[in-house]
């Protein structure tokens, strides 16, 4: 402190206020650090995407034409139509039997938390494929169903739905949970205070809260379900992925279809990714980012 | 109050008779007797795990009691009495004599994704079944009279902490309770803040509301109460006017116990 001229120190009164911050002619001047390895690493990187662009479109092999021809096609559009709703179904099933888990996994009653985590258990330990194919082939263990035969109850569409659904609740079951365990006890008592019954307390005090905690990763299920709903094409269920196979098993355009179905599958979940954020801003409200 | 059988004027607004609380091994409560007459402020002092906070949660039975007894206007709470039984109430019933009962938290516990005014209008509209435009301008009748009429669209975490408490206050007032609790009010709030919620809990003892309020401020206990309560390891040690149990305490631990804080 001692080295500082007297005649900088601040005078009491209004002169902080009044002067502006550029007093002294003779102040140093701030300088950054020169930051030459971020510019070279940009540049490198920027090179090496351009030549892998040029790679892409100077190939002919990928036959942009062709893709051009199938993308928007009646039976690719038929397929993604059913990638769609098959998503929006499997979500919708998933989720509903997922908060009936969490439900049960967070209720005082013993018999029924040890039902719910035992079918989480069960339905993560084994691989989607697998139950897919033991759904398909349900027939040869109940060959029967309510007088009805199995094969022509359930058919493959029906079996696709089954299978991702009853998968996907267990998933679903552990981010409802993890939403609900996310809110604040306080928040449950205020309500009991109040007077509140117990299904207000859940969907105008605790569900709300929980959103929060619940969008982010039903937003990353919903797009993994989405590409998910592909693992369909093993049991003939046409769907974006299928249609397209269907078509290159005829003309042995391999690479143009599979484009066909990557670029419908990005742009689909580009989409998801756009929506997700609106809808966690609106379950941000009240909070810091919100205002 | 809504009391159908109007008691006699010497009735106690709350009566507890031998209430025993424990958590596990440990005993918290053993064996409470109290009762506050209507509109009498009590005030109940002790040291941290002396009991305090969780006798006030038996009073509107957010915590369940191991033995004895809590009545409110002559009713008991959370309980039905059969015999030499006391039978435990269906939740619908419990939530029912909560609304009588006001209990402010000592971190608000406001709803934060609620506005102040939702966070107001809450239990009235969805509990009392109350129309909502009456029970929002009984919400903003509950704002001026806290001092934040302006604040009715904020968001809490948008406010201070003493505005918030302030707001939890009116939430509490809106079911119109016969009967307030406070659970430690200033305890979580930065010094300069104590003042605002005071005045307020100051206000409400004038206007005669029966209040039990826990907390750490000797100087509030002196001026507001009608009855100071001392509690130590469970049990009440010392019950009397604010200057009988402030200035000439009869018992040790509570001699211990103002020796610290004041």
């Amino acid at each position: 402190m001692s080295s500082v001229p007297l005649d900088t120190l601040a005078a009491p009164g209004p002169a902080p206020a009044a002067a502006p911050a550029k007093t002294d002619p003779d102040a140093p001047v701030v300088v950054p650090a020169r930051r030459t390895g971020q510019w070279a690493a940009a540049g490198a990187v920027l090179v090496l995407l351009g030549l892998g662009l040029v790679s892409v479109v100077r190939n002919d092999a990928f036959q942009w034409d062709v893709v051009a021809r199938y993308f928007t096609s009646a039976s690719v559009l038929r397929g993604l139509g059913l990638t769609l709703w098959l998503t929006a179904a499997v979500m919708i099933l998933g989720f509903a039997l997922g908060t009936l888990l969490a439900a049960l996994r967070l209720s005082a009653n013993p018999v029924l938390r040890a039902v719910s985590w035992g079918y989480v258990w069960f339905f993560r330990s084994t691989p989607i494929l697998v139950q897919l194919l033991f759904w398909f082939n349900i027939g040869m263990l109940y060959p029967r169903i309510l007088g009805v035969s199995t094969v022509d109850l359930l058919g493959p569409v029906a079996v696709a739905v089954i299978g991702l659904t009853l998968h996907e609740a267990a998933y679903a079951a552990e981010v409802v949970r993890g939403g609900i365990l996310s809110v604040d006890r306080g928040q449950i008592e205020a309500a009991q205070a109040l007077g509140l019954g117990r299904r207000r307390r859940f969907t105008r005090i605790v569900l709300p809260q929980a959103m929060r905690a619940i969008v982010p990763p039903a937003g990353n299920m919903l797009i993994g379900t989405l590409k998910g709903t592909s693992i369909v094409s093993v049991i003939a269920v046409q769907d974006l992925l299928y249609s397209t196979q269907l078509v290159y098993h005829r003309t042995y355009e391999v690479i143009p279809l599979l484009l066909v179905a990557t670029l419908w599958y990005v742009a689909v979940t580009s989409v998801l990714g756009v929506g997700q954020h609106y809808v966690e801003k609106r379950y941000a409200r009240g909070t810091g980012a919100a205002r | 109050m809504s009391a159908t059988a109007a008691p006699p004027a010497t009735a106690p607004k709350v009566a507890l008779r031998g209430v025993r609380k424990s958590f596990g091994d440990v005993e918290v409560l053993r064996g409470v007797d109290l009762d506050v007459a209507p509109g009498e402020v009590t005030v109940v002092l002790g040291p941290s795990g002396s009991g305090k906070s969780t006798l006030l949660r038996t009073i509107n039975h957010l915590e369940k009691v191991d033995g004895g007894s809590v009545s409110v206007d002559g009713v008991l709470v959370g309980y039905r009495r059969s015999g030499n039984k006391l039978y435990e109430l269906r939740e619908r019933e419990i939530l029912r004599q909560r609304t009588r009962i006001g209990f402010v938290f000592q971190n608000f516990h406001l709803f934060p994704h609620l506005t102040v005014l939702e966070n107001i209008t809450e239990a009235p509209v969805s509990a009392l079944r109350r129309p909502r435009p009456a029970a929002e301008e009984a919400a903003r009748r509950l704002l001026a009279r806290v001092g934040l009429a302006d604040r009715a669209e904020a968001y809490p975490r948008q406010l201070s902490g003493g505005q918030q408490q302030r707001v939890a206050i009116a939430r509490a007032l809106a079911l119109e309770p016969g009967l307030l609790l406070f659970d430690e009010p200033t305890s979580a709030l930065d010094p300069e803040l104590v003042g605002e919620v005071l005045d307020v809990i100051r206000d409400l003892a004038a206007a005669g509301t029966t209040m039990i309020v826990v907390t750490h401020e000797i100087g509030f206990a002196r001026e507001v109460a009608d009855t100071v309560v001392f509690m130590d390891e469970g049990r009440i040690v010392e019950r009397g006017t604010p200057a009988e149990v402030l200035d000439r305490p009869a018992h040790e631990r509570t001699r211990a116990f103002l020796s610290k804080v004041l």
